[in-house]
């Protein structure tokens, strides 16, 4: 089965929101709550357990490529942001139950039956993407619509973008064609044009994502981390440490045991 | 377009990813905005100094389509010595008559003498248009509009650049283009600038107007409008279309498309009373409604606040929240008899009265209706394209598909009047009732022959002998060959680019109109890239990719003879076809109550004087003057110093009935609000997330502050205009409610269509909420 996943082309999104209405109604996702936030068009903030495609909305005063406007130097950014499915998924890696599994699709997927709810892959997502839902205590995310792909069909996100903002894929193939997107938006003079996640290279902490991204400014303009890193990666220098400390516990405990015979043979 | 319409706007998208470049002018930058490669703010109500700018524009550096606009359209023409301009009356039109309130329009005329293809005859189209336009250079658009002379020159070198043989340039516009007082002329501007560029009747031209709801351009065709019979046929007026003979006569055209209608009116009438309609009875043409003034959808409210009207139907609708001066309406429902509300959701036009602070009689009945999904019909959209959806589901509980509920008031109705001698009942009796499902529907609409039944597959075979049936002329060959024709669904990739077999678009399938333009005087196309339709001397036909819009064997060097009468009219080199001389219409020498040429007047009320002319307003628009719809002064109103505008969200739909009650939706935009400049906000302690009350003579509303510079303050001439966007969605119901923009807003229209000026009015903003 090859690898499945987005790539969210965010210069041509046009921020109808599409996607997350699809997402929950395909899901039955229950609303956020009806409140105004004030943050340009966007009322339902961020992703999580019962939002599992967001879109964010960003007035920056900046403008945007060769695009002409008498408000000057300004433009609005519209990104739908998800579950990025990463290579190295932190929720995945932190699970104690074996409730969050990697899926033939190569997806990040969490089994509701399985989780216990004990949070740890909260924390451990570097993208703050997984969240428990205060009704059930159970960790939510986006499953890449598991049950669709099954049945052939692309998930309800990409499905209803009419833009096709969120081009659903085999990766390889998402790959080469958000590549040659780059190519051509620099050609037509939109150079800040770059692509967040697309392989380990440019972001080995995660070593990839399968939700992958094309941005114009910095990633945190997106509510995005620079360098996002699974926090197993990251404490490489803790676990080692761990890892000695690991062996001075076998180490007496096996003393103590050998103690223990030596007591009892005597 | 992406706010109202982001499902067709994947098209627009297309065409950017292909090279095309998008323009898009607004009043604020919005979500089309963002991805538009130019955005153009503009002071709202002054588009068509903008418009006539680039009519100037392309004149005077002589960029328009020279052999199109010689041979296609009305610019050669000579016109009466006895017209004279608004630049010659200070903003009036020849034939204004101020005690009637309207125009005599016989100086507007075509004069007998020859037309001047040099263009050069000072009584010609093309010098009147010339010197109309004289002053709306790019500095008055500037001083006008809000837009830089820079952006504006961009716009209009844009706009000609992409424009001529080889290249075609569309206008779309959401129908907020058409609520000003001067409406229809901001359409008839974009029209005069397309025929002078030669952008209509070929690929990738024309002018797109993007409907409000899923298939208003069917509600046109087989009208809810209140003065049309179905294909555009005009409705009778009482004591002046006297029998059908004194309305045949009065309609029918001695040349062009429309000296066919007799054909069309009398189909008509044999499908609506089907045997009982005979030549010894006129058809039954007595049976019809007879119209005896404006019934359009204020008139009526304004009749019923006095008391005029019994009862009221309301299918699909929400005027409380959707239409202007929501306490006039509310005033009016509440001294209805009865009222009929068939909708998705309890909305507030059915459930106005539970809060009311008095009784009232007014006995409301409130029908669930069926979605779209839950029914059986068709959609035609904006490029009159016909498309059948399926029901893929039962409706839940009492829920029924407004044509099952039409069909059986129908049937009770006929039951009730079976046995009545009275002549007022025979309609009712009379009239053809025998539909079975949606699909018999479109059967009649389509027509067939009377004695065999047969469908009818073009209208070119309806007669005026009562021997065929049509219940749309123009929908002939919608049910061709016994088959559903919109239902079809070939892939597009299976056929070629025009994609004739997807679903149907009228007349004859066609996908472009007047595409006779599309091919040059000799019949040829005007270019390989922009290929169309075409005269195949050898076949001696037109053919193409698309139904050609042209009398199949006339070849394009016809010539009509002096006598020539009806359709003979027609000559080689008239595409457009519906009109009297074939010519597209740059001046309109009949049709339009407000002058022949689109002319600059401001809203009925506005921040400024007109820059133009003395005239301030469109002096033929409707009024309502009465006590329970107060204007503000025509500008300088100090009471009300800022500009308001309404205008829709992606997230929600109209007045909310289809999404105020889906949390998945109303959870999106949860709150009504309105959109400030950082200056505003600045000059009035506007706090972003705090509450702002906005007021007008009519009402006072309360809504939440979003302070964002895509809502820029404009400069026009010396002074700075504010403008105060205000989507319109929110009612007193529904999950998430709020008040309603539209009961900001004053009964007042344009003068050709009845439709309101809800796009430019003038308001106060004060920090904080409403008193009451």
């Amino acid at each position: 089965m090859p690898q499945k996943g987005f790539f969210t082309d965010t210069t041509i999104c046009i921020g109808c929101k599409a996607c997350e209405v699809a997402c929950k109604e395909w899901n039955q996702l229950p609303d956020d709550g009806f409140v105004f936030s004030g943050l340009s068009y966007d009322n339902t903030v961020e992703l999580g357990a019962s939002t599992w495609r967001h879109v964010a909305f960003i007035e920056r005063p900046v403008a945007l490529g060769n695009q002409e406007t008498a408000l000057g130097n300004f433009s609005w950014l519209m990104m739908s942001d998800v579950c990025k499915h990463c290579t190295r998924a932190g929720c995945l890696e932190s699970c104690p139950t074996g409730a969050i599994v990697r899926t033939e699709f190569d997806s990040v997927f969490v089994q509701p039956d399985v989780c216990n709810g004990c949070g740890y892959c909260v924390v451990s997502c570097p993208f703050g993407v997984i969240d428990r839902r205060a009704d059930d205590g159970l960790a939510w995310k986006c499953t890449l619509c598991y049950d669709r792909l099954k049945d052939d069909l692309e998930p309800a996100c990409a499905k209803a973008c009419p833009t096709d903002s969120i081009k659903f894929g085999d990766l390889i193939e998402l790959r080469l064609m958000a590549e040659k997107r780059v190519e051509e938006l620099h050609e037509r003079g939109l150079t800040e044009a770059y692509l967040y996640g697309a392989d380990p290279a440019t972001q080995p902490g995660t070593e990839g994502l399968n939700a992958f991204f094309l941005l114009v400014d910095k990633p945190e303009v997106y509510n995005l981390p620079s360098d996002p890193v699974a926090p197993a990666k990251r404490s490489g220098a803790a676990w080692a440490s761990l890892a000695v400390a690991g062996v001075g516990l076998v180490a007496a405990a096996v003393a103590a045991i050998w103690s223990d015979d030596e007591s009892s043979g005597s | 377009m992406a706010e109202c319409h982001p499902v067709g706007f994947r098209w627009a998208m297309e065409a950017k990813a292909r090279g095309a470049t998008l323009i898009h002018v607004d009043p604020r930058f919005t979500r089309t905005s963002a991805v538009a490669d130019i955005h153009v703010p503009i002071r709202v109500g002054s588009d068509i100094v903008f418009l006539g700018g680039i009519v100037r524009y392309i004149l005077e550096n002589e960029r328009y389509f020279h052999d199109y606009v010689v041979n296609y359209t009305n610019a050669p023409v000579i016109i009466s010595p006895e017209f004279r301009d608004t630049e010659d009356l200070d903003g009036l039109f020849s034939g204004w008559n101020q005690d009637e309130h309207r125009y005599d329009q016989s100086s507007w005329r075509y004069s007998d003498e020859p037309a001047d293809p040099t263009l050069q005859h000072p009584r010609s189209v093309f010098q009147i248009l010339k010197r109309h336009y004289s002053r709306y250079t790019p500095a008055m658009v500037e001083d006008a509009c809000g837009v830089p002379e820079r952006l504006f020159l961009r716009v209009a070198e844009t706009l000609c650049h992409n424009s001529g043989r080889d290249r075609t340039s569309a206008f779309c516009y959401a129908v907020g283009w058409t609520q000003h007082t001067v409406g229809a002329q901001y359409i008839r501007t974009a029209s005069i600038i397309q025929l002078l560029l030669g952008n209509i009747g070929r690929p990738g031209g024309g002018i797109l107007a993007l409907r409000g709801h899923a298939s208003i351009q069917g509600s046109t065709d087989i009208p809810t409008l209140f003065n049309l019979l179905p294909g555009y046929l005009p409705m009778p007026t009482a004591g002046v279309d006297v029998s059908l003979k004194a309305y045949l006569d009065a309609h029918t055209a001695g040349s062009g498309w429309w000296s066919e209608l007799p054909k069309y009116a009398v189909s008509l009438l044999k499908a609506y009373f089907g045997e009982a309609a005979n030549a010894n009875n006129d058809f039954c043409f007595d049976h019809l409604p007879f119209i005896n003034g404006n019934h359009s959808h204020m008139s009526t409210v304004a009749d019923m606040a006095d008391g005029k009207l019994k009862g009221y139907f309301v299918l699909g609708e929400n005027p409380v929240v959707g239409s202007m001066n929501g306490r006039l309406q509310v005033e009016g429902l509440r001294r209805l008899d009865w009222l009929v509300v068939r909708d998705l959701a309890l909305i507030e036009t059915a459930d106005f009265w539970r809060d009311a602070p008095e009784k009232f009689p007014t006995e409301v009945f409130f029908f669930p209706a069926a979605a779209h999904t839950e029914k059986d019909g068709s959609f035609t959209n904006t490029q009159r394209l016909l498309q059948w959806h399926h029901q893929a589901i039962d409706p839940p509980g009492d829920c029924r598909s407004d044509l099952d509920f039409i069909l059986d008031l129908g049937r009770r109705l006929k039951a009730l009047y079976a046995s009545s001698t009275e002549a007022k009942d025979r309609p009712i009796q009379q009239v053809t009732w025998d539909y079975t499902n949606a699909e018999s529907v479109l059967a009649e609409i389509n027509g067939f022959g009377v004695t065999d039944r047969r469908p009818i597959s073009r209208f070119t075979e309806l007669k005026d002998d009562g021997t065929t049936a049509c219940g749309c002329w123009i929908y002939c060959g919608s049910f061709a060959d016994n088959k559903n024709q919109p239902a079809r669904r070939k892939p597009g990739h299976e056929q070629h680019w025009v994609a004739p077999e997807w679903g149907w678009s009228w007349p004859n399938n066609r996908r472009i109109l007047y595409n006779r333009a599309s091919a040059d005087t000799k019949g040829r196309p005007w270019s390989e890239r922009k290929k169309y339709v075409w005269w195949n001397p050898d076949a001696k036909t037109w053919e193409g990719y698309d139904t050609p819009d042209f009398i199949l064997d006339r070849p394009p060097d016809y010539r009509p003879s002096e006598d020539a009468k009806n359709l003979e009219r027609i000559s080689g080199i008239d595409p457009f076809i519906m009109n009297v001389d074939g010519k597209g219409w740059i001046f309109a020498p009949t049709g339009l109550l407000d002058g022949p040429l689109p002319t600059h007047y401001e809203p009925l009320e506005s921040a400024i004087e007109n820059p133009l002319y003395k005239q301030q307003l469109n002096p033929a628009l409707l009024e309502w003057r009465r006590r329970d719809n107060p204007y503000h002064r025509p500008f300088d109103d100090p009471r009300f110093p800022y500009v308001l505008t309404t205008y829709r969200l992606t997230e929600h739909h109209t007045a909310g009935g289809m999404s105020r009650w889906l949390s998945w939706l109303a959870e999106l935009q949860p709150e009504m609000f309105c959109e400030v400049s950082p200056e505003l906000a600045e000059e009035k302690g506007l706090r972003n997330g705090g509450w702002a009350t906005i007021t007008t003579a009519r009402a006072q509303i309360e809504a939440r502050v979003l302070v964002t510079p895509r809502m820029p303050a404009l400069r026009v001439g010396r002074r700075t205009i504010h403008q105060i966007g205000l989507p319109y969605h929110w009612g007193s119901k529904g999950l998430v409610r709020g008040d309603s923009a539209n009961d900001l807003i004053a009964f007042v229209a344009d003068p050709n269509v009845s439709i309101q000026e809800s796009k430019a009015l003038t308001g106060n903003i004060e920090p904080g909420r409403r008193r009451s």
